[in-house]
This record gives structure tokens, C-alpha cells and sequence, in this order.
């Protein structure tokens, strides 16, 4: 296994260094870096291009310039290293430490969420082959693979950010949009679900009734200028999710699973009480992280412990039921600061920039602020990445669904749940996991057009601001990162191609 | 490709008693059924196509739209039918409101009206109709020489590093792996802005985007020709003497048609794409020629005072794009009914009641010919309804190490 890592990281590293000597090359010779400066009108025009040319090593052929750069990176293993400097003296380091963050973030979270939505997505449409939930669903996967970002961008902007802002300022009932919304939800529930027509009606009369009710308790609680949770809302949270996912991964019949999810409930429960003080206060981002970590330690813990038998799923159920009740606490927390947002952001999600500047709030409020800022670019991205990730998926259930070994798992006589869920989703990941590797370097790239569009001040643009300025150093920067990203991520598929499929040995 | 059982004509019902091996097959005697007479696997294919509904309606969009785009204001020095050009200057009417109307007069509006300016005028006073149609030129232009030159590069990179292996393989595929690691959006918009610094219009830029969009295709290729080099017409025709370029011409990339097609289309796509994303961007099409993105990149934030500069170059990007996915789709389904959703079965997969009352033979018949319709399934790729990373991967095992799990 390590001999095989390393070998894979060493062919990894060449094809890296390989692409870093084209691309140098390429930026070099993409335009002249000189041209703003030679139509410059200044008094030290002279000076100042003597100076550019002296930060950017200009006098130099291509190659030393490149083996500059190279000795800068190599610097970092002895502890000293530099990634150059740009056209105007700045360290490119640093714009790249600052840069980094707000563009991981987005991408991070972009990716999960899509792997999420979409590996579901695909698992309904390919066991709902060729209903009208899976013809809905093809059309609007077409719709996202041919849709210009920049473009959805702006209508995203315009129809979802500045409607939300003039509507939150003084939010009123608009029952057209409510039944309407209720409607599409409760048709495309009863198509996941099928079933007889009795059952089809009563899942969709179900669905609109409580959008609709939700929707009037929500507005006559004032919960959109106000929202809440409290300790009740997230029992019932925590109960739903823990019998959810044992329903899900083994069966409610499986009383071990069971019991663990439900003392991960208890324990949660004591959790919201223990943690509500510090968290009240004004924590810091390491508090939260912290308790993330303790969070995932005693789902792990409760689930060795009570499992009996079966170890392995109730670890799975108590770890995820202890993740989405600590979201829950923390969303309960941010809940509680929204008003104070509001107060000094009256329109809260802007549609520039992934902070607002200048703003002195607590931890939370920043935190939301950051939040409302990231909501747009995530949707954006998220959608492209759905259509991906829930193509692959359908079309890899189906393609195992046709193996002789679900036709015995099911004359074996194994439940829809265990054949779905055990013997041909679990076959079908392998694919799923190179297209994971692909996406998440495609979209770091795919970061620099959403963050021209949303004003970020991120890696892609530090990108485009260093290609249009013919200046190498920020773009290696870039390159730098994304194909680090690629390599580690494509690592990460090789080990879970052998975790997958144990045939496969690496 | 797969031999049909005569007792299946005589039957009439293609499920019936005989063991029906695969989707294609079932449609096919169906086909038979209904003509009374056998088909290439040609006219096959075609005939899936035209059956196609989502592929038959985008290539009437498309052709269309193409039409549209090159009579209107005309191409290379031939005028055209639309009197106004797309970088003169003029006075702006009625605050630029485009003038065509659909909505009839009984409905409330202002009834058919194509007009003087039927798409608006820009902050100039240029007609807006004109400048979006050169844009679409632009689109289609790229389109056919970037589906052209990628699938042409993607196809011999593949079958050359299949057929030969060994060294020229590692060459070939370190090669591809190297223009994979670097982000195709960076690598073009490099290339992009150094191809709009000659001048020299839209040509090279499509050329450029052309020689980087090569590599799935090539991939893809490689995956089926290492599968198809093992089979026993291979072995017959290097046994005749038969020289590699031959062999790899006349019995190797025939035989893949069905996966270089389709991923031609989802590879005309994704440039349409990519070219209005390097131009809004400003790495591609500049000023003053005109370019889908480009337009939306100058008027983006002209949304709430004048959103017609806004709507039509993105719905036309929208149709182009959109219609030639379709066809991509409904291409697929033509020569890889496996996977087709054009016709509808009562038997869903994982549906159990379904199974139960349709078992025996079309179930049976049905598992057990997949492994042999993927022959020696090296490599099977399903090529999926996108066309960005279109990665080959194999359902049967992990085989092509390098070439599939490298970068």
C-alpha cells in the first residue's frame, strides 16, 4: 500500500512539474507585460518599467525566470521558501494565503453539498426508471450541464438576493407562490415515493398541507425576522434523524442500532444544555471546531459501545446523528443572532463580495454575514455539480443493477432497502469516486468564473487580474493549488477504489 | 453486431419464448417486425435517431438558429437579408426597446411585429438583433471547428496509444495526463488570450480550444480500442499483412464511431460554453467584434434598466448549447440502447413485482448477455449526458491503471 502510494505520488509529482514548465511557459508568452506601462503617459514611464522589469526578472529568458521560480518553491523545504513576487513587489504568498480561504470554502462546501444531493438524486431517478420524476429530472440535469454561469449568475442576483432583500425588509404572506411551491414539492414527492394511486394522492394532499401550514406557523410565529429553535424542535430533530438513519442502514428490527441512535439523542440533548453558555457568549471558530470533533468522538464511542453485533452501522447512525444535532445546535445559535444582523445589515445577502467590509459584530454575526455571502456562489455551484454527480450515479445504478448479483440478492429473498442500498449502490461508488476526484479540481477552476461574477476576492482571481497582466507568479500560484488539489484528490479515489472493492489491491 | 434468432420473426413477440439477449436487440426485431424486412446496423442507428423526440426537436432549434445566424446579417463578405450592421453606430429609439412582439392583439399585446430594431439597441444605438446574431456565428464557428479538430486529435491519440501500447502509450498518455492537471478553463483562457493577441479574429481562438479539449475523447478511444485489439478480425487482418495505419483505420475506429460521435457533440457543448465563458471573462472574443459572452459580460449590469441586452445572448447560448446536448443524447441512445430512456419499459429495475410477473426469459436472457455485450469490457464507459469530465470508467474492474486513474 505505501510502496504504491509513493510510487503514484512520485508519477503524480512528475506530471505536475511537467505541466508547471508548459503553463510558465504558455503565461510568458501569452501577451506583453509591459503594454499598459509603454502606453503610459507618466513622467517616470522609464522608471517605472525599469522597475517592473527588475520585479519580474524581465531581462531574463523564460527558463531562468522558471528556474527562479522552481528555487523560490524548493525554498520550502529548507523552511525559506517563496512563491515570487508580482508585478508590483507584492509576495505572492500572502495574496495566496488570503485568497485561498474564501475559495476553498466555497468549493468545499459546494463539493459535499452536491455529493449529497446529487448520489440521492441519482439513486431515486434509477430506481424510479422512466417515470415522470426521472423525465423531469433528465430535462432539468440538461438544463444545468448547458447553462452559462455567468449568466444563471446574474439572474440568481436579480430574482433570488434582491427579491429576498425586499421581502425580508417587510415580509408579507404571498399564498401564490406558497400553494404554487407546495404543489411542485408535493408532485415531485409522490413521484419519489410511488406506489398506488390511494397512496400517491395522500402523499401529495400531506405534502401541501403541512408547506402550507409550515409556512403560515412559520410567518404567524414571525420566524423570519426572528427564527428559533429550542430545546423541543431539536428533540424532535435528533429522534427523526436517529430513527431515520437506523431505518435506512439496517433496519428498525435492528433494536442495538436502534437503542445506540436514541442515547446519541440523549447525549445530544445534554449537549445543547452543557454547551448553550459558552456558545451564547462569543465563541471562537476553534471552540466550535473542538466541539465538532467531541461531537464525532462520542458518536463513535456510543455506537462501540451499544452496537452489539452489529458495531459497524450503529457506529455510522450515532456518528451522523450526533453530526446533524450538533448542526442543529449551531444553527439554533446562529438562529438566535439573525435579528442582530438584520440591525446592521439591513439587506442581508449583498451580491458582492464575500464579506462585508468593515463590519465589528460578534462572532456570530460575522459568521452569518459570511454565511448569507456564501449562499449564492454555493447554490450556483452546487447545481452545476448536482447534474454531474446525479448522471453518474443513475447511470451506474443502472448499469449494476443488471450484474446476476442483485438477481440473487434478491432470490435470496433480501429486502428492496438492502438490495438497493448494500448490493447496488455500494457497487455502483467506484465510478462515482473518479468523477469526485475530476469535480473538485474542475471546480476550483470553475471557481474563477463565479467569483468574477460575485465580486470575490478569491484564487480565481487572483488568476485572471495575473493573466491579464501577463504575470506569471500569481498564476503558478493558482496552478500550484489546483493541481496539488487534483493529485491529492485523485489519491484519495486510488485508496478508496481498494476500500470499495477489496479485488482491487493497491 | 449481435445475431438476432430467426425464431423470434416467426413468433411475432420478440419477448416470447426465445431468449431475447439485449435492449438493442428486443428494438431491433421489433423494427424487423413492423418492415418485414432486415436493416443494416446503419440504418439502424439512424432509425433510433430519428425515433428520438428530444434529438429530433434540437435539430430543428439548431438548424434554425443556424440558418438565422448566417442569412441574417451574412458571412464572409456575402450580404445578407438583415439591412443593419453590427458595429455601426445609429440613434437610439424609444430608449432602445427591442420591437418585436409575439403576443397577439386579442391577447392584450401589441400583436406579431417583427420591427425596426426586433431585438433593441445597445448604449450605442447598434442594433441588437445583428450583434447577437454575429455572436451566434461566432458560437457556431468555434463549435464546428472545435468538435472538428478535438475529435480528430482525441481519436488518433487513442487508437495510436491503444494499438501500439508500450512506450508510445506512456508517451501519449503522460502527454494527456499533463494537459488534464492543469484546469481546461486555465489552460484556455492562457491560450485564449495569446490567440486574441494575433488578431486574427475568431479562427485561431477556436483552434487553440480545439487542442485542448481533445483528451476525454482520447481516453475514451483508448478504452475501447484496447478491448477491440484483442478480437479475432484484428487477428485476421494482421495475419493478411495489413499495415497498423490500416488496421487502425479500417477495423479499429469504425468499430468505435458510436463513442467518437457522441462525445463530439458533448465536446461541441462544452466549447460553446467554454468560448462564451473565456469572453465574458475577456480572455477570448474582444471588442469590437461581438461574442455571446462578451455581450453579457458588457451589459450584465444593465439587468434592471435594460434587460433585453441581458436576456437574448443567454437564451441563445441556452438553445445552442441545450439543443446540441440533446443530440448528443439522443445520438447515445441510437447506437447504445443499453442505456437508452427513449422507449419505455414497463419492467423498472428495481422494481420486484415487475420482475416477478416478466421473469424467465427477458430477465435471464437479460443478465446474462451483458457481460458479453461488453465483450472483453475493458473498458466500458457509459458516455454520460455531460461533457465535461466524461472520464472512462470501468463498472468491471479497475483495469487500465495509468490511463484511468492517473490525473
Amino acid at each position: 500500500m505505501l510502496k504504491f502510494i509513493l510510487r503514484r505520488l512520485g508519477s503524480s509529482l512528475l506530471v505536475l512539474f511537467g505541466a508547471s514548465i508548459l503553463l510558465f511557459f504558455l503565461v510568458v508568452n501569452s501577451g506583453d507585460p509591459l503594454s499598459d506601462l509603454r502606453e503610459s503617459q507618466a513622467n517616470n514611464r522609464d522608471q517605472l518599467i525599469a522597475t517592473r522589469i527588475a520585479y519580474m526578472d524581465l531581462d531574463r529568458p523564460w527558463y531562468v525566470r522558471y528556474f527562479i521560480w522552481l528555487q523560490g518553491l524548493g525554498g520550502y523545504l529548507l523552511g525559506q521558501g517563496t512563491l515570487g513576487t508580482n508585478r508590483s513587489g507584492q509576495q505572492v504568498a500572502d495574496l495566496l494565503a488570503n485568497a485561498a480561504s474564501s475559495t476553498l470554502r466555497l468549493v468545499v462546501l459546494a463539493t459535499v453539498l452536491a455529493i449529497i444531493i446529487g448520489v440521492a438524486v441519482g439513486i431515486i431517478t434509477a430506481i424510479r426508471q422512466y417515470s415522470g420524476l426521472d423525465y423531469a429530472v433528465t430535462f432539468l440535469i440538461f438544463l444545468f450541464f448547458s447553462l452559462p454561469v455567468f449568466w444563471a449568475a446574474v439572474l440568481l442576483k436579480e430574482y433570488m438576493a434582491i427579491g429576498y432583500n425586499n421581502w425580508i425588509a417587510e415580509p408579507t404572506l404571498n399564498w401564490a407562490l406558497i400553494i404554487g411551491l407546495a404543489v411542485i414539492l408535493g408532485l415531485a414527492l409522490q413521484a419519489a415515493m410511488a406506489g398506488s394511486l390511494a397512496r400517491r394522492a395522500f402523499t401529495f394532499l400531506a405534502t401541501v398541507a403541512v408547506v402550507v401550514l409550515g409556512a403560515y406557523l412559520m410567518f404567524a410565529l414571525d420566524m423570519w425576522r426572528n427564527p428559533r429553535l429550542g430545546p423541543v424542535v431539536q428533540l424532535v430533530i435528533g429522534l427523526a434523524v436517529a430513527v431515520g438513519a437506523t431505518a435506512l442502514v439496517t433496519g428498525l428490527r435492528n433494536r442495538s442500532v436502534l437503542k445506540a441512535g436514541l442515547v446519541t439523542v440523549a447525549l445530544g440533548m445534554v449537549g445543547y444544555y452543557a454547551t448553550y453558555g459558552i456558545l451564547f457568549a462569543n465563541p471562537n471558530g476553534w471552540i466550535i471546531a473542538g466541539l465538532a470533533v467531541i461531537t464525532v468522538l462520542v458518536g463513535v464511542l456510543v455506537g462501540r459501545l451499544l452496537g452489539g453485533f452489529s458495531q459497524g452501522s450503529a457506529v455510522t447512525v450515532s456518528v451522523v446523528t450526533a453530526l446533524v444535532m450538533g448542526t442543529a445546535i449551531i444553527a439554533e445559535h446562529m438562529m438566535n443572532y439573525w435579528p442582530a444582523l438584520l440591525r446592521v445589515k439591513s439587506r442581508p445577502i449583498s451580491t458582492i463580495g464575500s464579506e462585508t467590509p468593515n463590519l465589528k459584530a460578534d462572532f456570530w454575526v460575522l459568521f452569518l454575514d459570511k454565511g448569507t455571502q456564501l449562499l449564492l456562489p454555493t447554490i450556483l455551484l452546487t447545481i452545476i455539480s448536482v447534474a454531474t454527480y446525479s448522471r453518474y450515479t443513475r447511470s451506474s445504478m443502472l448499469e449494476v443493477s443488471r450484474q446476476d448479483y442483485i438477481r440473487t440478492a434478491r432470490a435470496k429473498g433480501l429486502g428492496e432497502r438492502q438490495v438497493i442500498l448494500k448490493h447496488a449502490f455500494r457497487n455502483s461508488l467506484i465510478p462515482i469516486t473518479t468523477i469526485m476526484a475530476f469535480d473538485f479540481a474542475g471546480l476550483i477552476g470553475g471557481a474563477v468564473i463565479t467569483e468574477r461574477v460575485f465580486g470575490w476576492k478569491g484564487m480565481g482571481e487572483l488568476f485572471a487580474t495575473g493573466l491579464h497582466q501577463v504575470d506569471p507568479a500569481p498564476v503558478m500560484a493558482f496552478f500550484l493549488v489546483t493541481g496539488t488539489a487534483a493529485v491529492l484528490m485523485n489519491l484519495v479515489a486510488d485508496i478508496l477504489y481498494a476500500v470499495l472493492d477489496p479485488r482491487i489491491r493497491v | 453486431m449481435i445475431p438476432v434468432s430467426s425464431s423470434a420473426q416467426n413468433t411475432g413477440r420478440p419477448a416470447g419464448g426465445t431468449a431475447v439477449v439485449d435492449l438493442a436487440e428486443a428494438e431491433d426485431i421489433k423494427l424487423r417486425e413492423n418492415a418485414g424486412r432486415s436493416y443494416s446496423q446503419g440504418a439502424l442507428v439512424r432509425k433510433r435517431f430519428f425515433r428520438h423526440k428530444a434529438a429530433m426537436v434540437s435539430l430543428v432549434v439548431l438548424t434554425l438558429v443556424t440558418l438565422l445566424a448566417f442569412t441574417s446579417i451574412g458571412f464572409a463578405g456575402i450580404p445578407g437579408w438583415w439591412d443593419k450592421s453590427y458595429t455601426s453606430a445609429a440613434t437610439i429609439v424609444n430608449g432602445g426597446k427591442p420591437t418585436l412582439s409575439l403576443v397577439p392583439q386579442f391577447l392584450g399585446g401589441e400583436g406579431l411585429r417583427w420591427g425596426e430594431h426586433p431585438f433593441g439597441q445597445e448604449s450605442t444605438g447598434k442594433d441588437y438583433f445583428a450583434l447577437v446574431m454575429r455572436g451566434t456565428q461566432q458560437s457556431m464557428i468555434i463549435a464546428a471547428i472545435v468538435g472538428l479538430l478535438s475529435t480528430v486529435i482525441g481519436a488518433a491519440v487513442g487508437a495510436i496509444s491503444a494499438y501500439f501500447g508500450g512506450w508510445v502509450d506512456s508517451v501519449l498518455m503522460r502527454l494527456t495526463d499533463l494537459i488534464i492537471v492543469i484546469p481546461l478553463l486555465v489552460l484556455a483562457a492562457v491560450l485564449g488570450q495569446m490567440a486574441s493577441g494575433l488578431e486574427l479574429g475568431i479562427i485561431p481562438l477556436a483552434v487553440v480550444l480545439g487542442l485542448v479539449s481533445w483528451t476525454s475523447l482520447a481516453r475514451l478511444v483508448r478504452g475501447e480500442i484496447l478491448s477491440l485489439r484483442e478480437k479475432e478480425f484484428v487477428a485476421a487482418a494482421v495475419a493478411m499483412g495489413a499495415k497498423p495505419g490500416r488496421i487502425i483505420a479500417k477495423h479499429l475506429l469504425p468499430n468505435t464511431i458510436g463513442v467518437i460521435v457522441v462525445n463530439a457533440t458533448f465536446a461541441i457543448a462544452g466549447a460553446v460554453l467554454l468560448e462564451t465563458s473565456l469572453s465574458y471573462l475577456g480572455f477570448g472574443v474582444t471588442p469590437p467584434d461581438s461574442s455571446l459572452g462578451l455581450l453579457i459580460s458588457q451589459y450584465q449590469n444593465a439587468f434592471t434598466t435594460r434587460p433585453w441586452l441581458f436576456w437574448w445572448p443567454g437564451m441563445m447560448i441556452l438553445a445552442i448549447a441545450l439543443s446540441v446536448n440533446f443530440l448528443g443524447d439522443g445520438l447515445r441512445d441510437a447506437f447504445d440502447p443499453r442505456q437508452s430512456g427513449a422507449h419505455r419499459r414497463k419492467r423498472g429495475f428495481f422494481s420486484r413485482r415487475a420482475s416477478v410477473t416478466e421473469a424467465g426469459a427477458t430477465t435471464a436472457g437479460g443478465l446474462a448477455a451483458a457481460p458479453t455485450a461488453r465483450g472483453a469490457g475493458l473498458n466500458d464507459a457509459p458516455v454520460d449526458a455531460d461533457g465535461r469530465p466524461n472520464q472512462p470508467h470501468n463498472t468491471s474492474g479497475f483495469g487500465a491503471g495509468g490511463g484511468q486513474g492517473g490525473l
